[in-house]
C-alpha cells in the first residue's frame, strides 16, 4: 500500500478536533509592505516546506489591486512571479474547469480562479483544502480522494452487446446527467464536509458520491443495483449527515448534498 | 537540515487547519447544535426518570426532587433542557425535511437551518412563559 494511505498516529474512537502536533500553524515571515500608492490588499497564505524541518507558518504578502488580475488565483501567481518564487499551489486552466486551484479561501473551500478578490473584505486568508495532508504550501495530497473516485468505477458498465455506434440516449435522460456531469473533481466539497474530515478512509465524502450518483442516473449504464450494493454500508454512503457544507462549497453551484438524498430514497425504494 | 526528499525518509506531512478555519456556516453550526443536544438529551432523560421515579415513590420522594428543581439553579437546568429538547425535535423536523428530497437550494438551506434556531427559542420562550403566567 503506498504510503499516502497510512494514518498518522493510531486510531482512536474519538474524532481529534485539533491539530497534531506537527501540524500546528505559527506566524511566518511578511514579504513585503504595502506602498504608498494604489489599492493594496494584504495576503496571509499557509506555508508549509517538507524540507525545512519546520512547523507550518503563516505568510503575508502586500499586493497592489491596481497592478493585478480580479481573482485570488491571480494575486497567488503574481506572489508567485514578482516577491516569493517558493509560493506552491496547483493552477491550471484559469477559467474554473480544469479544478486545479481549488483551496481554502476566506473560511469556505473554492477555486482561486473563481473567486474574485473584492469578495473578500479584509485581509485574504488562504489555506490549503482542510484536513488533507499537505504535500507543500497549498498542495494536498489527493491520492485517498482519487482512490475513492476509482472505487466507484466511473465508467459506463453495460451487459448488451457494444451496438455498432454509440450508446444512445433520449433528450429527457441526457437531461438527467445535469447538475451532475459539471463536477469537476476539485474537491472543494469534499474537503469542507465535517464527515469526510473524520471519516475520510472510509466515507467516500460528497464529490465521489455525486459522481456515484451520475453513473447511477444515467440512462445507458447497465449495473444500478451492484453500483448501489456498493454504497450499501454504513460508512460509504451513510456517514452524510447532511450538514450541507457541500452545497455551500461547490464552485460549481452543484449539489452533492441532493444527489446524495437521492442515492439514499434509491436505496429505500428498491427496499420497498 | 532533515534528509528529506528522493530516496531519504520523507517527513511527515502535516494535517491542513480544518474546523480551526472553516467559516462556522449556519448550517454547519446548527449540525454540530443537533449533536451536541442529542447527547444532551440522555442526561435529560435522567432528569425525567427521576421525576418519573420520584412522582412514583410519595410526597418525600418528590418534595425532595422539588426542592432540586426549586431554587434558581434547578430552574436553570429545566430551562435548559427545554431549549435542548425543543433545539434537537425541530432539528430533527429540518433532517426529516431534507431526507424527503426537499430544500436543497441554498437559500432553503439558510431559511431551514436559521429557522431551527428561530423555532426552538421562540418554542422555549413560549414555554416558559405559560409556565410563568400558569404559576402567577
Amino acid at each position: 500500500m503506498p504510503a499516502a494511505f497510512s494514518m498518522a498516529g493510531p486510531r482512536t474512537f474519538m474524532v481529534q478536533l485539533t491539530l497534531p502536533k506537527n501540524s500546528k500553524i505559527s506566524e511566518g515571515k511578511t514579504w513585503n509592505q504595502p506602498g504608498r500608492d494604489g489599492d493594496w490588499k494584504e495576503f496571509r497564505v499557509y506555508r508549509w516546506n517538507p524540507d525545512d524541518g519546520r512547523n507550518p507558518r503563516i505568510d503575508t504578502y502586500h499586493i497592489d489591486q491596481k497592478q493585478c488580475g480580479p481573482m485570488v488565483l491571480d494575486a497567488l501567481i503574481k506572489i508567485k512571479n514578482e516577491i516569493d518564487p517558493t509560493l506552491t499551489f496547483r493552477r491550471s486552466c484559469r477559467e474554473g474547469i480544469c479544478g486545479s486551484c481549488s483551496m481554502n479561501i476566506d473560511g469556505t473551500n473554492t477555486l482561486a480562479c473563481l473567486k474574485g478578490i473584492e469578495e473578500v473584505s479584509g485581509p485574504v486568508k488562504i489555506y490549503p483544502l482542510p484536513h488533507m495532508e499537505v504535500v507543500k504550501d497549498l498542495v494536498p495530497d489527493l491520492t485517498n480522494f482519487y482512490a475513492q473516485h476509482r472505487s466507484i468505477e466511473p465508467w459506463l458498465k453495460t451487459d448488451t452487446p457494444t451496438p455498432p455506434k454509440e450508446w444512445r440516449q433520449s433528450r429527457e435522460d441526457r437531461e438527467k446527467l445535469d447538475g451532475l456531469y459539471e463536477c469537476i473533481l476539485c474537491a472543494c466539497c469534499s474537503a469542507s464536509c465535517p464527515s469526510y474530515w473524520w471519516n475520510s478512509d472510509r466515507y467516500l465524502g460528497p464529490a465521489i458520491l455525486l459522481q456515484a450518483y451520475r453513473w447511477v442516473n444515467d440512462s445507458r449504464d447497465e449495473a444500478t443495483g451492484e453500483r448501489l450494493d456498493n454504497l450499501e454500508d454504513p460508512f460509504r454512503l451513510y456517514r452524510c449527515h447532511t450538514i450541507m457544507n457541500c452545497a455551500k462549497a461547490c464552485p460549481k453551484g452543484l449539489s452533492p448534498a441532493k444527489a446524495i438524498a437521492e442515492l439514499k430514497k434509491l436505496m429505500v425504494e428498491r427496499r420497498v | 537540515m532533515a534528509v528529506t526528499s528522493g530516496r531519504g525518509v520523507r517527513p511527515q506531512r502535516p494535517l491542513s487547519p480544518h474546523l480551526q478555519i472553516y467559516s462556522p456556516l449556519i448550517n454547519m453550526v446548527m449540525s454540530i447544535f443537533h449533536r451536541i443536544t442529542g447527547a444532551a438529551l440522555y442526561l435529560g432523560s435522567a432528569l425525567l426518570a427521576w421525576w418519573l421515579v420520584a412522582a412514583a415513590s410519595g410526597p418525600d420522594a418528590y418534595n425532595h426532587f422539588l426542592s432540586w428543581c426549586g431554587n434558581w439553579f434547578g430552574e436553570l437546568v429545566l430551562f435548559g433542557f427545554t431549549w435542548v429538547l425543543m433545539h434537537h425535535m425541530v432539528g430533527g423536523i429540518r433532517h426529516l425535511i431534507w431526507d424527503t428530497g426537499y430544500g436543497y437550494d441554498l437559500r432553503s438551506i439558510d431559511i431551514l437551518s436559521w429557522g431551527t434556531l428561530v423555532a426552538s427559542l421562540s418554542l422555549t420562550a413560549i414555554i416558559w412563559i405559560s409556565v410563568a403566567m400558569g404559576a402567577a
